[in-house]
């Protein structure tokens, strides 16, 4: 931030100048270094060298929507986290999952959460959800350029929507490519390296209008299958007390569920497949 | 020959303090007082869309008299900075002390760099974790600055209301007894009261203020605007138990739910929403 140029003279001109609530605009204006999608792009690429997110799912149910994440971050073939945290609430009625080059993903989820808030500031009033996926879906556009090169960041973002009609599900969600594509998913949605694995478990395991409890095992179970089949996602680690993390939305507003709460739905599908197996082995024998 | 046109610069100076001081003392007043759990903000202000009171950030809030178009750009500017700050140092790096100063700096400049002055007058208001570390910072139009201890009253009869609350003000009041408070010494000095002699009503209702607060047992966003029967049960016009629904009215979103059996407009401090702005139900979920 140029805050050199304030001086003496308290506000730069353009921090007056009434136009406009939206942080990202204003920042490039005023401050367009803190900008990602506004640097230099790599000559070539350099995806192995930066951390990638893998897995996101989210699923709406009878009162909202839930987003769940894997732990787990890679860099070419190694491990680099076993606890990175790529869900996160974007407001008190939205939260965004990230997949892709961390490092841009995280600064772009601030940057996301710090718009959202500052339109709420200066409007006082709060974005619609629409509204949201599409200001979402500037910044992944923003971001092309580097997605060629291996610094890819493709989100998942869902919403209760305070707008929805009577009889409509309030719980939505909205998936992302990397050109800034933005469309809304029925019921359920996976990103990510282990999407495929995820998408293939839900399709199973999901239904409409579950109840909230049989819909957070649908998301772990999903997780726990992705992780079965993709080596870039990260199962449940007892041994490290390591769950995924999973938020849910609903009329409340946005709540992260507790580690207690998921490692009790992690251990449950843990047990039933493993008494699953034993079941095929005596049959087998 | 003509005479250039010369004024001392004392002249020009007193000239347009008096031309502000004129134009910040025909609007209404604005209070913002400690209480207890933060700062409360009270303004008399007829419209609920043209805000006297706003949010800068997590635990600072402002309050402006004056000029409409001339505050809200200032407040636009603050909120912009508080934003631009914390989003490329840390949030924890965005103090009230930082905004206060941009605006006397900026108001400083205006005052003697422009024709005209700002006719406003600001209060940046800052929640610590206790009591002591809350922090009323009050601006004039000429870019001083002044750090005010228990409580701000700004535009209007602000004189009269400072007296009035400088007699019943005592530090550590709970939020209601501090509206009680605040209102009463609105009310005193009010046009709309102005009749309570001939029968009129006696004091400011709830629709005719714009009440908010700094609450520090939220967490993140201490800023919380009080409004319709939360407001009329605080000021003890209405029983806690109202089953009418007229805050849906408005097409305002809620960022926050409060929960149920907490007190009407302050939601559980324990909630982690990241909620600000206006209530979306009238009393704290006593309807249903």
């Amino acid at each position: 931030m140029n805050e050199s140029s304030a001086g003496r003279s308290g506000f730069p001109p353009a921090y007056l100048d009434r136009v406009g609530s939206s942080f990202t605009d204003f920042l490039a204006t005023a401050a367009p270094d803190l900008l990602p999608g506004r640097r230099p792009v790599p000559q070539f690429p350099i995806g192995d060298l930066a951390p990638h997110g893998t897995t996101i799912v989210a699923v709406t149910y009878d009162g909202g929507v839930l987003m769940g994440g894997d732990r787990r971050a890679t860099m070419g073939n190694l491990i680099s986290s076993r606890d990175i945290e790529k869900v996160y609430p974007a407001d008190s009625y939205s939260v965004i999952g990230i997949a892709g080059a961390a490092g841009i993903a995280i600064e772009m989820v601030r940057l996301y959460q710090v718009e959202l808030e500052h339109y709420e500031k200066i409007e006082g009033l709060t974005m619609s959800l629409d509204g949201k996926a599409n200001r979402l879906a500037a910044m992944i556009r923003g971001n092309l350029g580097a997605a060629l090169q291996g610094l890819a960041v493709v989100p998942l973002f869902a919403g209760f929507d305070l707008d929805a009609a009577p009889g409509a599900a309030p719980g939505r969600i909205f998936s992302y490519d990397v050109t800034g594509g933005n469309y809304e998913e029925r019921g359920y949605a996976a990103v990510g390296s282990g999407s495929l694995f995820a998408k293939n478990s839900l399709k199973k395991t999901w239904r409409n209008g579950l109840p909230a409890d049989a819909a957070i095992r649908t998301v772990v179970e999903a997780l726990y299958d992705a992780a079965d089949d993709d080596s870039a996602t990260g199962g449940p680690d007892p041994v490290r007390r390591l769950y995924p993390i999973v938020y849910r939305v609903d009329a409340e507003g946005a709540v992260r569920l507790t580690d207690a709460e998921i490692a009790a739905v992690a251990d449950s599908i843990v047990r039933d497949r493993a008494a699953a197996d034993r079941e095929n082995m005596q049959r087998e024998a | 020959m003509t005479m250039p046109y010369y004024a001392s610069p004392e002249q020009l100076m007193r000239d347009r303090s008096e031309y502000a001081r004129k134009g910040i003392s025909r609007g209404r007043s604005v209070a913002v007082v400690t209480y207890s759990d933060g700062v409360l903000f009270i303004a008399e202000n007829p419209s609920s869309t043209l805000h006297k009171v706003g949010e800068l950030y997590d635990r600072i809030g402002f309050a402006a008299v004056g000029r409409y178009s001339e505050f809200e750009s200032l407040r636009v500017a603050g909120v912009r900075l508080a934003d631009v700050r914390g989003y490329s140092y840390n949030r924890r790096d965005v103090t009230g002390r930082v905004i206060a100063n941009a605006y006397a700096q900026t108001l400083g400049e205006i005052f003697t760099q422009q024709t005209k002055p700002f006719e406003v007058e600001l209060c940046v208001a800052e929640v610590g974790n206790t009591p002591d570390d809350d922090q009323l910072f009050r601006l004039t139009f000429d870019g001083s600055i002044v750090d005010e201890p228990d409580f701000v009253v700004m535009g209007g009869q602000a004189e009269a209301v400072t007296g009035h609350l400088r007699e019943h003000f005592h530090a550590g009041m709970g939020l209601s007894d501090a509206l009680q408070v605040g209102v009463r010494a609105l009310s005193a000095v009010s046009p709309a009261t102005a009749g309570a002699g001939n029968g009129g009503p006696a004091r400011l209702t709830a629709g005719q203020l714009e009440v908010a607060v700094l609450d520090r047992r939220r967490p993140k966003r201490a800023f919380r605007r009080i409004v319709g029967s939360a407001l009329r049960t605080l000021l003890g016009d209405e029983q806690p138990a109202p089953d009418e629904r007229e805050a849906a009215e408005t097409a305002v979103h809620a960022p926050s739910a409060p929960e149920p059996g907490t007190p009407p407009g302050l939601g559980d401090p324990a909630n982690p929403d990241t909620a600000g702005g206006t209530e979306q139900t009238d009393g704290a979920g006593t309807d249903d």
